[in-house]
Protein backbone atom coordinates (compact mmCIF):
# COMPACT_ATOMS: atom_id res chain seq x y z
CA UNK A 1 0.00 0.00 0.00
CA UNK A 2 2.88 2.21 0.66
CA UNK A 3 4.59 1.68 -2.49
CA UNK A 4 1.89 2.06 -4.46
CA UNK A 5 1.61 5.40 -2.91
CA UNK A 6 4.97 6.54 -3.32
CA UNK A 7 5.35 5.09 -6.81
CA UNK A 8 2.62 7.20 -7.68
CA UNK A 9 4.06 9.92 -5.90
CA UNK A 10 7.23 9.49 -7.83
CA UNK A 11 5.94 9.26 -11.71
CA UNK A 12 3.34 12.30 -10.53
CA UNK A 13 6.76 14.26 -9.53
CA UNK A 14 9.10 12.97 -12.50
CA UNK A 15 6.23 14.63 -15.11
CA UNK A 16 5.95 17.35 -12.70
CA UNK A 17 9.67 18.20 -13.13
CA UNK A 18 9.63 17.09 -16.90
CA UNK A 19 6.91 20.10 -17.58
CA UNK A 20 8.40 22.67 -14.94
CA UNK A 21 11.64 22.32 -17.08
CA UNK A 22 9.74 22.40 -20.32
CA UNK A 23 8.13 25.58 -19.21
CA UNK A 24 10.98 27.46 -19.08
CA UNK A 25 12.71 25.53 -21.96
CA UNK A 26 10.15 26.48 -24.05
CA UNK A 27 8.75 29.60 -23.09
CA UNK A 28 7.23 31.56 -25.77
CA UNK A 29 8.00 35.36 -25.52
CA UNK A 30 5.36 37.25 -27.20
CA UNK A 31 6.16 41.45 -27.92
CA UNK A 32 3.60 42.93 -26.55
CA UNK A 33 4.49 46.58 -27.03
CA UNK A 34 4.58 45.34 -31.64
CA UNK A 35 0.63 44.27 -30.69
CA UNK A 36 0.07 48.12 -28.94
CA UNK A 37 1.56 49.64 -31.98
CA UNK A 38 -0.18 47.39 -34.64
CA UNK A 39 -3.75 47.88 -32.70
CA UNK A 40 -3.02 52.19 -32.95
CA UNK A 41 -2.46 51.75 -36.73
CA UNK A 42 -5.59 51.88 -39.54
CA UNK A 43 -5.11 48.61 -41.05
CA UNK A 44 -5.67 49.44 -44.08
CA UNK A 45 -2.82 47.05 -45.46
CA UNK A 46 -2.05 49.98 -48.60
CA UNK A 47 1.89 49.15 -47.90
CA UNK A 48 2.90 53.04 -48.51
CA UNK A 49 4.93 52.62 -45.60
CA UNK A 50 7.22 51.00 -47.58
CA UNK A 51 5.79 47.44 -45.45
CA UNK A 52 4.00 45.03 -46.90
CA UNK A 53 1.38 45.77 -44.44
CA UNK A 54 0.19 47.32 -40.98
CA UNK A 55 1.89 44.27 -38.57
CA UNK A 56 5.47 44.24 -40.30
CA UNK A 57 5.40 48.16 -40.08
CA UNK A 58 4.74 47.48 -36.81
CA UNK A 59 6.76 45.03 -36.37
CA UNK A 60 10.03 47.02 -37.58
CA UNK A 61 9.14 50.40 -35.86
CA UNK A 62 9.40 48.17 -32.17
CA UNK A 63 13.14 47.34 -33.66
CA UNK A 64 13.47 50.54 -34.58
CA UNK A 65 13.53 50.15 -37.70
CA UNK A 66 11.13 52.46 -39.31
CA UNK A 67 10.25 56.40 -38.10
CA UNK A 68 6.45 56.71 -37.02
CA UNK A 69 5.66 59.08 -39.69
CA UNK A 70 5.22 56.99 -42.31
CA UNK A 71 1.48 56.22 -42.58
CA UNK A 72 -0.42 58.39 -44.71
CA UNK A 73 -3.93 56.79 -43.76
CA UNK A 74 -3.66 57.37 -40.19
CA UNK A 75 -2.39 60.48 -40.53
CA UNK A 76 -1.53 63.25 -37.52
CA UNK A 77 -3.91 61.18 -34.73
CA UNK A 78 -1.58 57.74 -35.70
CA UNK A 79 1.84 60.05 -35.29
CA UNK A 80 0.46 61.74 -32.27
CA UNK A 81 -0.70 58.42 -30.31
CA UNK A 82 2.22 56.54 -31.80
CA UNK A 83 4.56 59.38 -30.35
CA UNK A 84 2.24 59.35 -26.76
CA UNK A 85 3.12 55.08 -26.75
CA UNK A 86 7.11 55.45 -27.62
CA UNK A 87 7.93 58.38 -25.81
CA UNK A 88 9.42 60.57 -28.88
CA UNK A 89 8.69 63.52 -30.29
CA UNK A 90 5.73 63.57 -32.74
CA UNK A 91 6.95 64.80 -36.00
CA UNK A 92 5.10 65.50 -39.30
CA UNK A 93 3.70 63.42 -42.01
CA UNK A 94 6.52 62.17 -44.39
CA UNK A 95 6.50 63.38 -47.52
CA UNK A 96 8.05 60.63 -49.53
CA UNK A 97 5.38 58.30 -48.26
CA UNK A 98 2.29 60.33 -49.06
CA UNK A 99 0.10 62.74 -48.45
CA UNK A 100 -2.93 62.78 -45.65
CA UNK A 101 -6.41 62.47 -47.36
CA UNK A 102 -10.17 62.33 -46.52
CA UNK A 103 -11.36 58.70 -46.20
CA UNK A 104 -12.16 57.15 -49.85
CA UNK A 105 -13.72 53.81 -50.71
CA UNK A 106 -13.07 52.27 -54.00
CA UNK A 107 -16.12 51.73 -56.08
CA UNK A 108 -16.26 50.26 -59.45
CA UNK A 109 -17.97 51.25 -62.54
CA UNK A 110 -19.62 47.95 -63.27
CA UNK A 111 -20.56 49.32 -67.12
CA UNK A 112 -16.91 49.40 -67.63
CA UNK A 113 -15.77 46.48 -65.29
CA UNK A 114 -14.60 43.13 -67.55
CA UNK A 115 -14.53 40.52 -65.06
CA UNK A 116 -10.67 40.11 -65.22
CA UNK A 117 -10.47 39.54 -60.92
CA UNK A 118 -7.03 41.26 -61.04
CA UNK A 119 -8.53 43.61 -58.71
CA UNK A 120 -9.52 40.98 -56.24
CA UNK A 121 -6.04 39.65 -56.08
CA UNK A 122 -4.28 43.11 -55.28
CA UNK A 123 -6.88 43.48 -52.93
CA UNK A 124 -5.58 43.06 -49.20
CA UNK A 125 -8.33 43.36 -47.18
CA UNK A 126 -10.95 40.89 -49.45
CA UNK A 127 -13.37 43.29 -50.02
CA UNK A 128 -13.95 43.23 -53.83
CA UNK A 129 -16.45 40.43 -54.78
CA UNK A 130 -16.72 38.71 -58.24
CA UNK A 131 -15.68 35.98 -60.45
CA UNK A 132 -13.72 35.56 -64.01
CA UNK A 133 -15.87 37.17 -66.91
CA UNK A 134 -18.43 38.23 -64.00
CA UNK A 135 -18.89 41.99 -63.08
CA UNK A 136 -17.31 42.90 -59.60
CA UNK A 137 -18.18 44.91 -56.77
CA UNK A 138 -16.74 46.49 -53.90
CA UNK A 139 -17.89 46.12 -50.19
CA UNK A 140 -17.97 49.60 -49.24
CA UNK A 141 -18.13 48.66 -45.41
CA UNK A 142 -14.28 46.74 -45.74
CA UNK A 143 -12.90 48.89 -48.40
CA UNK A 144 -9.92 50.68 -46.24
CA UNK A 145 -9.40 53.12 -49.39
CA UNK A 146 -6.00 52.09 -49.63
CA UNK A 147 -5.89 52.27 -53.75
CA UNK A 148 -4.02 49.27 -54.44
CA UNK A 149 -6.67 47.88 -56.92
CA UNK A 150 -5.99 50.98 -59.06
CA UNK A 151 -2.77 49.98 -60.97
CA UNK A 152 -3.91 46.64 -62.21
CA UNK A 153 -7.15 47.23 -63.60
CA UNK A 154 -6.92 46.91 -67.65
CA UNK A 155 -9.98 49.57 -67.66
CA UNK A 156 -9.39 51.60 -65.24
CA UNK A 157 -13.30 51.25 -64.32
CA UNK A 158 -12.43 52.08 -60.67
CA UNK A 159 -12.40 55.36 -59.03
CA UNK A 160 -11.94 56.51 -55.47
CA UNK A 161 -15.23 58.27 -53.87
CA UNK A 162 -14.61 60.55 -50.65
CA UNK A 163 -17.18 59.23 -47.50
CA UNK A 164 -19.08 62.20 -47.26
CA UNK A 165 -20.41 62.67 -44.28
CA UNK A 166 -24.54 62.24 -43.74
CA UNK A 167 -26.35 62.72 -40.23
CA UNK A 168 -25.56 59.93 -39.20
CA UNK A 169 -21.51 60.49 -38.80
CA UNK A 170 -21.70 64.08 -39.15
CA UNK A 171 -19.81 65.74 -36.67
CA UNK A 172 -18.47 69.19 -35.66
CA UNK A 173 -15.41 70.48 -36.87
CA UNK A 174 -12.09 71.22 -34.66
CA UNK A 175 -11.74 74.72 -33.82
CA UNK A 176 -10.30 76.67 -36.66
CA UNK A 177 -11.35 73.95 -39.22
CA UNK A 178 -13.33 74.77 -41.90
CA UNK A 179 -16.17 73.10 -42.44
CA UNK A 180 -16.42 70.35 -44.94
CA UNK A 181 -18.35 70.83 -48.06
CA UNK A 182 -21.33 68.14 -48.19
CA UNK B 1 12.46 -7.55 -38.40
CA UNK B 2 9.47 -9.03 -40.52
CA UNK B 3 8.02 -8.97 -37.37
CA UNK B 4 8.19 -5.35 -36.99
CA UNK B 5 6.79 -4.64 -40.45
CA UNK B 6 3.71 -7.08 -39.43
CA UNK B 7 3.16 -5.09 -36.35
CA UNK B 8 2.86 -2.06 -38.72
CA UNK B 9 0.70 -3.40 -41.35
CA UNK B 10 -1.82 -5.30 -38.27
CA UNK B 11 -2.26 -1.70 -36.59
CA UNK B 12 -2.51 0.42 -40.01
CA UNK B 13 -5.30 -2.12 -41.79
CA UNK B 14 -5.67 -5.23 -40.43
CA UNK B 15 -6.86 -3.98 -36.80
CA UNK B 16 -6.99 -0.48 -37.39
CA UNK B 17 -7.98 1.29 -34.12
CA UNK B 18 -11.02 3.31 -35.26
CA UNK B 19 -12.63 1.41 -37.64
CA UNK B 20 -11.98 -2.11 -36.44
CA UNK B 21 -11.17 -1.86 -32.70
CA UNK B 22 -13.47 1.26 -32.50
CA UNK B 23 -11.42 3.42 -30.40
CA UNK B 24 -11.06 7.19 -30.83
CA UNK B 25 -14.41 7.75 -32.66
CA UNK B 26 -14.83 11.45 -31.18
CA UNK B 27 -11.84 13.02 -32.88
CA UNK B 28 -12.78 10.87 -35.97
CA UNK B 29 -16.02 12.67 -35.69
CA UNK B 30 -15.27 16.06 -34.51
CA UNK B 31 -11.96 16.87 -36.29
CA UNK B 32 -12.83 15.17 -39.84
CA UNK B 33 -14.73 18.49 -41.12
CA UNK B 34 -11.85 19.77 -43.25
CA UNK B 35 -8.65 18.27 -44.61
CA UNK B 36 -6.28 20.75 -43.23
CA UNK B 37 -7.69 20.07 -39.15
CA UNK B 38 -7.79 16.67 -39.67
CA UNK B 39 -4.02 16.36 -41.24
CA UNK B 40 -3.00 18.19 -38.71
CA UNK B 41 -5.11 16.51 -35.75
CA UNK B 42 -3.19 13.42 -37.25
CA UNK B 43 0.16 14.84 -37.07
CA UNK B 44 0.08 15.38 -33.46
CA UNK B 45 -1.48 12.03 -32.52
CA UNK B 46 1.44 10.55 -33.72
CA UNK B 47 3.38 12.21 -32.19
CA UNK B 48 1.35 12.15 -28.30
CA UNK B 49 0.53 8.05 -29.41
CA UNK B 50 4.03 7.06 -29.76
CA UNK B 51 5.67 9.21 -27.40
CA UNK B 52 3.54 7.85 -24.60
CA UNK B 53 3.49 4.21 -25.76
CA UNK B 54 6.97 4.56 -25.03
CA UNK B 55 6.92 6.22 -21.72
CA UNK B 56 3.57 4.08 -20.54
CA UNK B 57 5.95 0.79 -21.54
CA UNK B 58 9.02 2.14 -19.51
CA UNK B 59 6.59 3.10 -16.56
CA UNK B 60 5.08 -0.42 -16.43
CA UNK B 61 8.48 -1.95 -17.12
CA UNK B 62 10.78 -0.30 -14.67
CA UNK B 63 8.33 1.23 -12.08
CA UNK B 64 5.43 -0.88 -11.69
CA UNK B 65 5.72 -4.22 -12.19
CA UNK B 66 9.34 -4.79 -10.11
CA UNK B 67 7.21 -3.48 -7.55
CA UNK B 68 4.11 -5.57 -8.35
CA UNK B 69 1.88 -2.90 -8.62
CA UNK B 70 0.13 -3.99 -12.13
CA UNK B 71 -3.13 -2.82 -10.93
CA UNK B 72 -2.22 1.08 -11.16
CA UNK B 73 -1.73 0.25 -14.23
CA UNK B 74 -4.66 2.69 -15.90
CA UNK B 75 -4.22 5.67 -13.53
CA UNK B 76 -0.64 5.74 -13.96
CA UNK B 77 -1.09 6.00 -17.76
CA UNK B 78 -3.33 8.73 -17.27
CA UNK B 79 -1.29 10.68 -15.46
CA UNK B 80 2.11 10.11 -17.95
CA UNK B 81 -0.22 10.37 -21.25
CA UNK B 82 -1.70 14.33 -19.92
CA UNK B 83 2.02 14.80 -19.13
CA UNK B 84 2.96 13.58 -22.81
CA UNK B 85 0.36 15.83 -24.11
CA UNK B 86 1.05 18.65 -22.24
CA UNK B 87 4.41 18.40 -23.34
CA UNK B 88 3.35 18.14 -26.56
CA UNK B 89 1.65 21.46 -26.60
CA UNK B 90 4.18 23.56 -25.13
CA UNK B 91 6.85 22.08 -27.94
CA UNK B 92 4.58 22.85 -30.48
CA UNK B 93 3.89 26.42 -29.27
CA UNK B 94 7.33 27.05 -29.62
CA UNK B 95 8.14 25.17 -32.78
CA UNK B 96 5.33 26.15 -34.78
CA UNK B 97 2.84 28.66 -33.68
CA UNK B 98 0.75 27.94 -37.16
CA UNK B 99 0.04 24.39 -36.63
CA UNK B 100 -0.36 25.79 -32.74
CA UNK B 101 -3.16 27.97 -34.19
CA UNK B 102 -4.64 25.10 -36.58
CA UNK B 103 -5.44 22.65 -33.77
CA UNK B 104 -5.96 24.92 -31.11
CA UNK B 105 -8.24 23.03 -28.60
CA UNK B 106 -7.63 19.65 -30.25
CA UNK B 107 -4.03 19.43 -29.03
CA UNK B 108 -5.05 19.15 -25.16
CA UNK B 109 -8.22 17.32 -26.23
CA UNK B 110 -5.73 14.38 -26.90
CA UNK B 111 -5.50 13.31 -23.46
CA UNK B 112 -8.82 12.37 -23.64
CA UNK B 113 -8.60 10.05 -26.78
CA UNK B 114 -9.11 6.71 -25.84
CA UNK B 115 -7.49 5.08 -28.32
CA UNK B 116 -4.00 6.71 -26.78
CA UNK B 117 -4.59 5.02 -23.64
CA UNK B 118 -5.83 2.07 -25.28
CA UNK B 119 -2.74 1.45 -27.25
CA UNK B 120 -1.12 1.67 -23.79
CA UNK B 121 -2.85 -1.12 -22.18
CA UNK B 122 -3.05 -3.15 -25.52
CA UNK B 123 0.57 -2.75 -25.41
CA UNK B 124 1.11 -4.33 -21.60
CA UNK B 125 -1.33 -6.98 -22.22
CA UNK B 126 0.43 -8.17 -25.51
CA UNK B 127 3.56 -7.83 -23.35
CA UNK B 128 5.48 -6.42 -26.36
CA UNK B 129 8.94 -5.17 -25.64
CA UNK B 130 10.25 -1.74 -25.99
CA UNK B 131 10.67 -1.51 -29.44
CA UNK B 132 7.30 -3.72 -30.06
CA UNK B 133 5.53 -0.91 -28.05
CA UNK B 134 7.36 2.06 -29.92
CA UNK B 135 6.02 0.56 -32.98
CA UNK B 136 2.84 -0.82 -32.51
CA UNK B 137 1.88 2.99 -30.87
CA UNK B 138 3.49 4.44 -34.22
CA UNK B 139 1.25 2.04 -35.96
CA UNK B 140 -1.80 2.75 -34.33
CA UNK B 141 -1.15 6.86 -35.13
CA UNK B 142 -0.57 6.40 -38.41
CA UNK B 143 -3.71 4.06 -39.26
CA UNK B 144 -5.74 6.63 -36.84
CA UNK B 145 -4.69 9.50 -39.29
CA UNK B 146 -4.90 7.63 -42.52
CA UNK B 147 -8.75 6.93 -41.41
CA UNK B 148 -9.09 10.65 -40.01
CA UNK B 149 -7.91 12.10 -43.95
CA UNK B 150 -9.75 9.76 -45.45
CA UNK B 151 -12.68 10.61 -43.93
CA UNK B 152 -12.33 14.01 -43.76
CA UNK B 153 -11.85 14.17 -47.41
CA UNK B 154 -14.97 12.02 -47.61
CA UNK B 155 -17.06 14.41 -45.66
CA UNK B 156 -15.73 17.54 -47.56
CA UNK B 157 -17.38 16.04 -51.13
CA UNK B 158 -20.62 15.28 -48.62
CA UNK B 159 -20.95 18.49 -47.26
CA UNK B 160 -21.62 19.82 -50.65
CA UNK B 161 -23.70 16.69 -51.51
CA UNK B 162 -27.47 16.44 -52.10
CA UNK B 163 -28.20 14.30 -49.00
CA UNK B 164 -32.29 13.74 -48.36
CA UNK B 165 -33.12 15.06 -45.61
CA UNK B 166 -33.51 12.55 -43.03
CA UNK B 167 -30.19 11.54 -43.88
CA UNK B 168 -28.06 15.00 -43.24
CA UNK B 169 -25.66 15.80 -40.50
CA UNK B 170 -24.35 13.42 -38.38
CA UNK B 171 -26.87 10.33 -39.76
CA UNK B 172 -24.60 10.41 -42.95
CA UNK B 173 -21.35 10.97 -41.57
CA UNK B 174 -22.08 7.70 -39.15
CA UNK B 175 -23.00 5.80 -42.52
CA UNK B 176 -19.89 6.42 -44.14
CA UNK B 177 -18.37 5.71 -41.44
CA UNK B 178 -19.66 2.51 -41.28
CA UNK B 179 -19.72 1.66 -44.94
CA UNK B 180 -15.38 2.38 -44.26
CA UNK B 181 -15.42 0.40 -41.45
CA UNK B 182 -17.03 -2.76 -43.33
CA UNK B 183 -14.17 -1.94 -46.69
CA UNK B 184 -11.19 -2.33 -43.66
CA UNK B 185 -13.01 -4.99 -42.39
CA UNK B 186 -11.76 -6.72 -45.62
CA UNK B 187 -8.25 -6.63 -44.66
CA UNK B 188 -9.01 -8.74 -41.83
CA UNK B 189 -7.12 -12.55 -42.89
CA UNK B 190 -3.92 -10.45 -44.63
CA UNK B 191 -2.53 -10.89 -41.05
CA UNK B 192 -3.24 -13.70 -38.76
Amino acid sequence: MLEAILILTLIAVVFGLLLGFAAIRFKVEGDPIVDQIDSLLPQTQCGQCGYAGCRPYATAIAADEADINQCPPGGETVILSLADLLGKDPKPLSEEHGVEKPKMVAVIDEQTCIGCTLCIQACPVDCILGAGKQMHTVIEKECTGCELCLPPCPVDCILMVEVGSDPSTWKWPYPGQKEPQA
Amino acid sequence: MAEYALILVSTILVNNFVLVKFLGLCPFMGVSRKLETAMGMGLATTFVLTLSSVASYMVNAYMLEPFGLEYLRTIAFIVVIAGVVQFTEMLVHKTSPMLYQVLGIFLPLITTNCAVLGVALLNTQAQHSFLESAIYGFGAAVGFSLVLVLFAAMRERLAVADVPVPFQGAAVSLVTAGLMSLAFMGFSGLVK
